[in-house]
């Protein structure tokens, strides 16, 4: 029951320096289906995405489009094409009318047409049945409208093809739901949708058919309904041959009567996790598991106060502390080496030695500098240390590779000799040797008596650090994992039915 | 909250209306105090518009700034061009092969130069217009000196008939204290201002380009992702903002009918605030160039207040840095208000536009 082919990729490779993100990649969209296109990160969804689009160009391979070959060379081309992508971040102005936002940047005639341009676009929103006025500045819609106006604007370009990449990840439930009947009256229209999301739920809801990446490979196509939750997680995790065998887990010797080191009740954040519980003994690893997406990052910052923290409290060795930010986090001893390296850990231009002497320097205070001495020798010893490679501590981080700057930020978090630190995915976009070397390292700290909490996109790193693993999925906690013999399956068995628990609800 | 916006979509002010009707009504509200504490002054008529004669050249700047700055931009130099231009022309017009044609054509020219070098440096090299627009500030400057340094009253026949004509208003005006009726006056500048303020504030609100700038002032990304030629939109903003730096230069030689050294020196910074009171955001994006008039009314006629009631010079810069920290705090509570959308500004009935031509209604000129 399968209708004709509009969209046809065939051979898709795209190599960036150092990474194949796309490696003799298939995919194959039909008319009036809503192709799921699932992955974990680094799975290669939004580079599959931007060679379509046009912002990358393919190394090889071939996309046909109505069995026409076509090479975009920007997105302007793809959607003069009927190729519309609505991102995850909305691309309108904020400060523009409804009616402008849809149809600026389209027209050639010099004047605006305010009446005619109304018209047009209160036909189409109704048509549509998205709930604004034309004349309505755009920021004054909710999230979700907004995401309709800018999906009524690639469908009024007549589109053939579109690509939501991620829209919903920023929309409350009634929201989704809104964005759904659209996506389904434009399914009715013959509309070809590609839908990248990171909530499983709404894959089964809306999708027909589910594409599967990992590592930049194509693992398959499947048809939604004969693909189960616990399958698809699988397939998107894998199960990658381990170099790393030799890692073994330290256990600490924990009885219910020791009193946590860090104990967190009902804490909750402007970031949408719901309100949980969490505590951290002495010389404990434990991990947040879950897809990307589920809260992971969401709890951790939460417990540092990286995002606004609206309610719950923080005990530290059952003394309640206030912490409002994360320097009060950074003087109660805990450390937080944060996902986005990038954004949030290194400082690009400083040099190495600068960037490692950062956070104690702050908590030692600014009119108190280190000593260029002293500095020159926390730094040499880190660098040691942690074998971290660099011509010298004065070279500016930003010359160093993705594994040595984590290393730095690690060093970073190390000298302030932090009582409870928090690795948010440490191993992201690092060479494996960095990672083995990483969470050899964790194990080092535990046993010498520091509290970690490990996250990874990789289940199998975890498993083999944490002793404990707190599953999350949607934004909350649905179990704990502990002992020696956990497997994979335990986890993805967890997050699948702790999904079908939730929806029982 | 959300699904109630959805469901009952609010047309409600946009940012650009708001903030041009706070400016609108603290104006009235400023020039009624005036009437009331100087009446002899200010309730004439010449009063009103000597405001317009005396001022034309800051507010064609600010004009030209305003576009800029609701493209995101900022432009410093302004001040420096419409000076080196008063000095061109008063250098040209006492020269032997002096016209008024000329002068006219000079002018136009040395701001579109301008505006063309620096649209170019800070469009397509994307560098940051207040060093870009700084370096244009200094270099007319030391262009201004190195034509003439000293002052040049300009005593061309033709020209000075051009600078002693008025337009007169034969049936308004005000007895003197001898009884003698004397007619309103309005100086070609003024007409100047209208006609320009006219053709932006169209330009700004019915043409492509004019809504490109604010798409590119609200969020230039987005803008670019919707199919807009932002580099261009950004040149072009620059182009005419040095084209009414020109033009004011003119105007300015015409009002006082000498080159000098000083003329116009730090008439930027008071197009800046006249833009900022006037209701342009320096974040860009929102703006009414009907508030550029109003905003450089305000500022003189609390400069005019000051001076009436007698007050040394100095605390009229006071009052007007006063002014704008007020009118800055002021515009950033608003917009965070309305950001949070927990409170909006109430307005009284009286005040609220009725229902469907909203929008339109209020942005017409």
């Amino acid at each position: 029951m399968l209708s004709e082919t509009i969209l046809e990729m065939k051979d898709i490779s795209k190599s960036f320096p150092g990474v194949k993100a796309l490696d003799s990649v298939d995919f194959k969209l039909r008319k009036s289906e809503i192709h799921a296109l699932m992955g974990e990160n680094g799975a290669g969804k939004s580079t599959l995405i931007k060679v379509i689009t046009g912002v990358y160009e393919k190394d090889a391979g071939l996309i046909t489009l109505q069995g026409e070959p076509i090479h975009f060379k920007s997105p302007q081309e793809a959607q003069n094409k009927g190729i519309g992508t609505v991102y995850q971040e909305i691309m309108l102005c904020p400060n523009l009318t409804v009616a402008e936002n849809m149809y600026i940047g389209r027209s050639h005639s010099p004047i605006v047409n305010w009446k005619q341009m109304n018209e047009q676009a209160a036909r189409l929103l109704q048509s549509l049945g998205i709930p604004a006025s034309p004349i309505q500045e755009l920021a004054s819609c909710s999230l979700a409208v907004q995401q309709m106006i800018a999906i009524a604007r690639a469908v009024d370009m007549d589109c053939k093809i579109l690509i939501l990449d991620e829209p919903t990840s920023s929309l409350d439930e009634d929201e989704v739901h809104k964005l759904f009947e659209l996506m389904r009256e434009l399914k009715a229209r013959g509309v070809g949708i590609i839908f990248i999301t990171h909530f499983l739920e709404q894959v089964y809801e809306i999708s027909d058919m589910i594409t599967v990446l990992r590592n930049g490979k194509l693992i398959g196509e499947y048809e939604t309904s004969s693909l189960s939750q616990i399958e698809l997680i699988s397939k998107m995790l894998g199960n990658e041959l381990e170099d790393i065998t030799k890692i073994k887990k330290y256990e600490p010797h924990v009885s219910d009567t020791t009193i946590p080191v860090l104990e967190a009740v009902g804490i909750s954040s402007v970031a949408g996790v719901r309100p949980f519980d969490f505590a951290i003994h002495k010389g404990e690893v434990n991990g947040f598991a879950g897809l990307l997406g589920s809260g992971r990052s969401e709890s951790v910052r939460a417990i540092f106060s990286a995002d606004k923290v609206t309610g719950g409290e923080i005990r530290m060795h059952g003394k309640k502390v206030k912490i409002r930010s994360p320097l009060h986090a950074m003087k109660h001893r805990i450390g937080y080496l944060p996902e986005d390296r990038k954004g949030d850990g290194i400082i690009e231009d400083l040099s190495v030695r600068d960037n490692i002497i950062l956070t104690l320097q702050v908590l030692k205070g600014f009119f108190k500098p280190f000593s260029w001495k002293q500095a020159e020798a926390f730094a040499e010893e880190y660098i040691k240390k942690l074998n971290i490679k660099t011509p010298t501590s004065n070279t500016p981080i930003k010359s160093l590779s993705g594994g040595n700057q984590q290393k730095v930020i690690l060093a970073r978090w190390l000298l302030t000799n932090p009582e409870y630190l928090i690795l948010d995915e440490p191993t992201r976009g690092i060479d494996v040797g960095t990672k083995v070397e990483i969470q050899k390292l964790v194990i080092k700290l535990a046993a010498s008596g520091m509290s970690l909490t490990f996250i990874s996109s990789e289940i199998d790193e975890m498993l083999r650090t944490c002793s404990r693993l707190i599953v999350m999925k949607d934004r909350q906690i649905v179990g704990e994992l502990r002992g020696t013999d956990l497997s994979e399956n335990d986890v993805m068995n967890m997050i699948a039915q702790g999904g079908e628990n939730v929806c029982a609800q | 909250m959300a699904s109630v916006n959805m469901i009952k979509p609010k047309a409600r002010l946009s940012n650009s209306n708001i903030l041009f009707l706070i400016a609108a009504v603290i104006f009235v509200l400023m020039y009624l105090f005036a009437i009331i504490s100087f009446p002899g002054s200010f309730l004439q008529f010449q009063t009103f518009f000597d405001l317009f004669n005396l001022n034309a050249p800051l507010i064609i700047m600010t004009l030209g700034l305003c576009i800029v700055m609701i493209g995101g931009g900022i432009d410093i130099s302004i001040g420096a061009v419409c000076g080196l231009v008063t000095m061109a022309c008063a250098v040209f017009l006492e020269s032997r092969m002096g016209s008024i044609g000329g002068a006219i054509l000079i002018s136009l020219g040395i701001g579109i130069a301008f505006g063309i070098l620096q649209g170019y440096l800070i469009a397509y090299l994307e560098i940051q217009p207040f060093i870009i627009t700084l370096s244009g500030l200094f270099l007319a400057q030391g262009l201004l000196t190195t034509l003439h340094k000293d002052p040049i009253n300009v005593t061309m026949g033709a020209f000075v008939r051009l600078r002693d004509f008025d337009f007169v208003i034969s049936w308004l005006g005000t007895k003197n204290r001898l009884g003698v009726f004397i007619p309103c006056e309005i100086k070609p500048g003024t007409i100047i201002v209208v006609i320009l303020l006219v053709i932006l504030a169209s330009l700004m609100k019915w043409s492509r380009f004019g809504r490109n700038v604010y798409a590119v002032g609200g969020n230039s990304h987005s803008a670019m992702m919707l199919g807009i030629n932002v580099k261009r939109t950004v040149f072009i903003t620059y182009v005419i903002s040095g084209l009414t730096a020109g033009i004011a230069g003119f105007v300015y030689i015409m009002t006082t009918g000498a080159g000098n050294v000083g003329n116009a020196a730090g008439a930027e910074m008071k197009a800046i605030a006249s833009a900022i009171i006037g209701g342009t955001l320096l974040n860009g994006g929102v703006g009414n160039l009907l508030g550029a008039p109003i905003g450089t009314l305000t500022l003189l006629v609390i400069n005019e207040l000051i001076r009436a009631a007698g007050v040394q010079s100095n605390f009229q810069a006071m009052v007007s840095g006063l002014l704008l920290y007020f009118f800055i705090v002021l515009q950033s509570i608003i917009m965070s208000l309305r950001d949070r959308r927990r409170v909006s500004i109430a307005l009284p009935p009286w005040l609220r536009f009725p229902g469907k031509g909203q929008v339109a209604s209020q942005r017409q000129p």
